[in-house]
């Protein structure tokens, strides 16, 4: 994983090396301290020599400004490195997202997806941080003290190396089983954070069916386990304080005492015993300050895997590979979509490709010609949607081939078949911004009548301009200030305006009254002659002029025709239509 | 077509989600209380029934930080007095005391910690408590005007802000002020001349670290606002990834985010790097303090006026005061920061809640041979119920629930200025199946809003079998009200526990009949684990038709007299819905419906249809009369008329 992520810290690899010399210099500076200090006391007082003390005292400060200088320059570095790690990481990311097939996008819901991009990134980056200036830090601040305690007083030191592996030890154990208990403190949160989600979702259900007693109970009981399992939790965290004092103070006591015998034997300095007691401090200090990072950087670990596993997804729609120069006969005619045909050959589909998931689709066959509108019918989840996904390569095909213009849709560069295709998602989405901008997306070349043109035909036109700000009105996130109705107007506009070969409507008018969907669809056979039109419609009334209606049941294709002929014909359409006969009363 | 009809219940409300904060939540120590004081005393209140562990807490402190200044100062003593003349006897009695008192502050150190998690943990339980019970009683014009974010992270962000400073700022505020306070006296103590150069520092420090930490504070605030903008547009386009694909728009987005991105990289630089150098600032500084004091305590000691053990005991206070000021401002950021929170918790707190004045309530009862009504008292279910009314003079009258309903008059509007029902007047009789038929924002939802009193009407009134509702409680009156919404909202659970839902007293018999009424049995049995499928995240794993067949059949096993169901069956498709109507007439049979629905096959065969307009009713009649009233219906139905 972490061979992975460095990657993205390269171009910051100078950066990467000058922070643990500066770090070096930082630790000594500060560990050169009480030996000067001891200086001083051994040195100095007992010889009376006032300039010496001075001299050493003006050393200690410069050493301490030096410290600062090291300190600030390599949190200068730190900074910039895992800032710029971080920016990196998170662009390769979002680049990489932005390349997921329909397929991908499943797989991960979108707000895993959200969170690995905000929280996860971010879990790293600190991470990184924290490493660059404790991880290093501490284990040298650890090894130089050892080193210079030793070679104050080696016997001493003996205590040392009895306390290090007993705070570290006691350590480890505290913390193992801390995060034992945080994960099913966690598990707890995620409890309460749940309830609460859907008691604020579902609040119209809550009242309406009076659980607001109901409720309560139900959220003071994970509420309470909660609580219990962070006291649980907490309580062990905190006996690291109490344990890393004990074997500090319990080291200080016996090197004062064995420590106490050598500077009456005269063997050591009193002013050495002072700054090795300082290096207690300072060793035991960093024991602790390893094994936080330690913990730490196993949370870290937990985000760094969420975000090599989106790094590492296999993009299963791509690109063909181009073929090779010297066996391109006809060279750098690029691809285009000219006229729409769209034909499907014994295709079939399963979403779970490698396993023995059900086809959703089965033996399909169809030829569209170019300019005519096809209707698909049939229920829900009988495949209609999956059937439309197949023409711009939402989805590939598990078997079978799909052609447009004669051409198998995988040979196509992906952009230039998608540019030819316009679709109206089912779930379809208006971004922030004015409505001009969304509509832009069309065609970030269109020009204002171009722009009203399409909106006309959408039957978008009126309503905008009844907006006072008109077509720069500004949309809220996924543009809640607009009705299901208008919203639907206007993706089918943004579709319409971007000229399409192929236009796809995905029961994108279930929320506008039958009267609009009329004239939108009326816009279709007048204006879009040369267009080949899909529309999935619930209801009979929207397919019912269209060249040809195809029914699905199952995903299989259960008729084909006109309306005429399957009314004569077809026992599940006329099924549909009887459902509906009475006819539809739409919302706008 | 989830989002279809959002406004037709609720007003809409343009705006960030989630208050702008995203993920990252808000950052610690940037944050100020309006009112300190005020928020301060509230809080306190919270740990008033915890006086005595409070001064317990106050006691192991002062013992904690005395027994590490003492076992500083007791270094002087032991180089002084045994280890330079070399009482070993001495030395070892006082390596004992000395241990002795090490032990004890381990010992304060870990029942206070104990204590204040105590505390803490459960100050927050009762905050958290508190604020959900709260929250049920809020009306839903609160929740129309909050975002699910915002209130989110008062349980999240906001309270756990609390805890923490309750946990570890508080007591980590109140020791280093002891610590702080007594090294300057110890330190004073040992040498008054050394104090004046240890304080010289001393103040460079604080000046410096409250300099470094405004600065700081400056950029984490624009490190913020660029986290939010870029969060926020990661949300956005993840959100419509799909849109951004059909569209061939990668690109575009992809730079459109390396431009938010290298913006937040330059604000995040920033702010890290101030909040980064205050600590190697402080602690070098506090060396340069520790070198000027050997220097000059070294200096006193030739001199003779100073000894090397008050040195050395002089010099391990030093070394302890730096922390403790790094720790003041830390700390002291940390509880202003959570004591916004506590605002924020607080103001959701003083939320005026539903008011519910109604003292009608219902009963079960039995009805006797001569049609008088008698109180059920054995357990079972009653056959018919009640609404019992206190009289004037103390007694209670019983009148049978019927099933009533009447708008007299009402006047209705989400905001003030903006009326959404003007002067309605509509009878439902005892078991009248009623449609409401008419565009977005005619008032249909509204309607029904009104009869469970969601909102309260502002002009006129509603009676259910001739009582105002106003008068009924809230609880009994909802409870005889059955709803099936527009967005089903189902619960973390198994199916079974969903169904249930409608009536917690229900066997699974009953369950499973009421799934079976309303068609829905046949698609459970076919789940994994049948009735006892797990349903997770709002029932992600159902089809948006299965939900709604789960939500139908939750009323139905609630049984309630009067059902209103609000476009239940728009996402079951016009095959499916026949499949259900079956059972959908069974369950609406001799109660009183109110039907919202856009399909007239839905609507036909009601007994009579209201047609709404500018919350106004324009028509009113059953199927066929209004056909041959040729109205806006009729128009409607020969679709020669069109809704906008």
């Amino acid at each position: 994983m972490i061979k992975k992520l460095s990657k993205y810290i390269a171009e910051y690899k100078k950066y990467v090396y000058l922070v643990p010399i500066l770090v070096f210099l930082d630790v000594l500076c500060e560990l050169s301290m009480p030996l000067l200090m001891a200086r001083i006391v051994d040195l100095g007082i007992p010889g009376k020599d006032v300039s010496y003390i001075t001299r050493i005292g003006i050393y200690m400060i410069l050493l301490a400004l030096g410290a600062i200088l090291f300190g600030v320059l390599n949190m200068y570095f730190t900074t910039k490195v895992s800032m710029g790690f971080g920016a990196n990481l998170r662009n390769a990311l979002f680049e990489k997202v932005q390349a997921f097939s329909f397929n991908n996008i499943d797989r991960f819901s979108t707000a895993s997806l959200i969170t690995r991009l905000t929280n996860d990134v971010n879990n790293v980056q600190m991470t990184l941080m924290m490493a660059l200036r404790l991880l290093l830090r501490a284990p040298m601040m650890l090894v130089i003290a050892f080193i210079l305690a030793y070679n104050i007083n080696a016997e001493l030191s003996i205590v040392l190396a009895i306390a290090i592996p007993l705070l570290a030890l006691g350590i480890i154990l505290i913390i193992k089983t801390a995060v034992k208990l945080f994960t099913t403190m966690q598990e707890k949160v995620d409890a309460v954070n749940n309830t609460l989600q859907e008691n604020l979702i579902g609040i119209r259900v809550v009242k309406s069916f009076v659980r607001a007693g109901f409720e309560i109970e139900k959220f003071k009981k994970s509420n309470d386990d909660l609580t219990e399992a962070g006291i649980r939790a907490v309580n062990i965290a905190i006996l690291n304080l109490p344990l890393m004092m004990l074997v500090m103070n319990g080291a200080t006591l016996a090197i004062i005492w064995l420590g106490g015998q050598m500077v009456f034997f005269g063997t050591l300095g009193a002013g050495e015993l002072v700054s090795f007691l300082s290096y207690i401090f300072q060793i035991l200090f960093s024991v602790m300050m390893i094994s936080m990072v330690i913990l730490m950087s196993a949370r870290a670990e937990a985000s760094g895997k969420r975000l090599v596993e989106v790094l590492d997804t296999q993009i299963d729609i791509t690109d063909k590979p181009l073929a090779l120069p010297e066996s391109s006969e006809q060279p750098s005619t690029p691809m285009q979509v000219q006229r729409g045909k769209v034909e499907f050959r014994d295709v079939a589909f399963k979403y779970d490709r490698a396993g023995s998931g059900e086809n959703v689709l089965c033996g399909i066959n169809f030829t569209v010609q170019p300019g005519e509108v096809v209707g698909i019918v049939g229920g829900t989840g009988t495949g209609k949607t999956t059937l439309v996904n197949l023409i711009p390569r939402l989805y590939d095909v598990s078997e079978g081939v799909v052609l447009v213009d004669d051409v198998d849709v995988r040979d196509y560069p992906l952009e230039t078949l998608r540019e030819q295709i316009g679709v109206v998602l089912q779930k379809n989405t208006l971004f922030s911004g004015t409505i001009r901008e969304n509509l832009m997306w069309g065609n970030p070349d269109a020009t204002q009548e171009e722009i009203e043109t399409a909106c006309r035909d959408a039957q978008a036109h009126d309503f905008i301009t009844s907006f006072p700000k008109g077509y720069d009105t500004e949309l809220g996130q996924g543009g809640v200030n607009i009705s299901g109705g208008q919203k639907q107007r206007l993706t089918i506009a943004r579709a319409m305006l971007k000229k399409p070969k192929i236009l796809i409507l995905d029961d994108s008018t279930s929320a506008v009254d039958s009267g609009t969907e009329a004239k939108i669809r009326a816009s279709f056979y007048q204006n879009l002659s040369q267009t080949t039109v899909f529309i999935i419609a619930q209801r009979i009334s929207s397919v019912r002029e269209a060249d040809k209606i195809i029914v699905l049941d199952d995903g299989n294709i259960v008729g084909m025709g006109t309306h005429a002929e399957l009314i004569a014909s077809n026992r599940i359409y006329q099924e549909i239509n009887a459902s509906q006969q009475e006819g539809v009363l739409a919302n706008v | 077509m989830s989002e279809k009809n959002r406004s037709d219940n609720q007003p809409a409300f343009p705006g960030p989600r989630g208050g702008g904060h995203g993920p990252g939540g808000r950052q610690h120590g940037y944050e100020r209380p309006k009112n300190a004081k005020r928020t301060l005393l509230r809080l306190l209140q919270y740990l008033s029934n915890r006086k005595l562990t409070l001064v317990i807490v106050v006691l192991m402190m002062f013992v904690g930080s005395g027994s590490m200044l003492a076992g500083n100062y007791f270094l002087k003593p032991m180089i002084n007095d045994y280890i330079l003349p070399g009482d070993f006897n001495g030395l070892l009695n006082a390596l004992i005391a000395l241990a002795a008192i090490y032990l004890v502050g381990a010992g304060a150190t870990y029942l206070q910690s104990r204590l204040m998690i105590q505390t803490a943990q459960r100050t927050g339980n009762r905050i958290r408590q508190e604020l959900f019970n709260k929250m049920q009683n809020l009306p839903l014009k609160y929740f129309d005007t909050h975002t699910h974010g915002d209130l989110m992270s008062r349980y999240t962000n906001d309270i756990d802000n609390i805890q923490q400073a309750l946990e570890q700022s508080l007591v980590q505020l109140v020791s280093s002020v002891l610590t702080f306070g007594g090294s300057v006296i110890m330190m004073l103590v040992l040498s008054p001349a050394l104090f004046v150069v240890t304080m010289g520092v001393l103040g460079l420090m604080f000046f410096l670290s409250t300099k470094i930490a405004s600065q700081s504070r400056k950029y984490f605030q624009a490190q913020q606002k660029n986290l939010g903008s870029l969060n926020g547009y990661v949300e956005e386009m993840v959100d419509g990834l799909k849109v951004v694909k059909v569209f061939t728009h990668e690109d575009e987005t992809i730079e459109e985010f390396k431009g938010r991105n290298e913006d937040y990289r330059e604000a995040a630089t920033q702010a890290n790097f101030f909040a980064g150098i205050v600590m190697p600032i402080i602690f070098n500084l506090n060396n340069v303090s520790y070198a000027a004091t050997a220097m000059f305590g070294g200096i006193l000691a030739v001199n003779g006026s100073f000894d090397i053990g008050s040195l050395a005991a002089y010099l391990s206070y030093t070394r302890q005061v730096g922390h403790p000021v790094m720790q003041i401002t830390n700390q002291f950021n940390a509880i202003l920061s959570a004591m916004a929170g506590a605002e924020r918790v607080f103001e959701m707190m003083d939320q005026q809640p539903e008011v519910d004045e109604g003292t009608v309530t219902l009963v079960g009862v039995n009805k006797n041979e001569d049609g008088s009504l008698m109180i059920s008292s054995n357990g079972a279910r009653p056959s018919h119920w009640a609404w019992q009314v206190p009289q004037p003079d103390g007694t209670m009258q019983l009148v049978e629930l019927c099933g009533d309903v009447r708008f007299h008059d009402v006047d209705f509007g989400y905001e003030p200025e903006k009326k959404v029902l003007c002067n309605l007047s509509l009878f439902a009789k005892p078991g009248q199946k009623i449609a409401f038929v008419g565009s977005t924002g005619a008032g249909k939802t509204t309607i029904t809003n009104l009869i469970n009193r969601f909102y309260d009407v502002d002009e006129g009134k509603i009676t259910y079998d001739g009582i105002n509702v106003k008068d009924i409680s809230k609880y009994h009156l909802r409870l005889s009200l059955g709803m099936v919404l527009q967005d089903t909202h189902l619960f973390t659970g198994t199916i079974m526990d969903n169904i249930r839902y409608g009536r917690l007293d229900a066997t699974d018999e009953e369950c499973i009949a009421a799934a079976k009424q309303v068609n829905a049995h046949s698609f459970i049995k076919r789940l994994p684990d049948g009735y006892q499928t797990h349903i997770t995240a709002d029932g992600a794993n159902l089809s948006q038709g299965q939900r709604q067949l789960l939500a139908i059949a939750r009323a139905a096993v609630a049984d309630p007299p009067v059902m209103i169901l609000d476009e239940a069956t728009s996402s079951i498709d016009t095959r499916t819905e026949r499949l259900i109507e079956k059972g959908m007439d069974a369950l609406m049979k001799d109660r009183t419906v109110f039907v919202i629905a856009h399909r007239l096959s839905t609507v036909r065969n009601s007994n009579a249809i209201l047609v709404l307009e500018n919350g106004e009713i324009i028509e009113r009649g059953d199927h066929a009369d209004l056909l041959e009233q040729k109205g806006r219906y009729y128009q409607l139905y020969t679709g020669q008329y069109v809704l906008s």
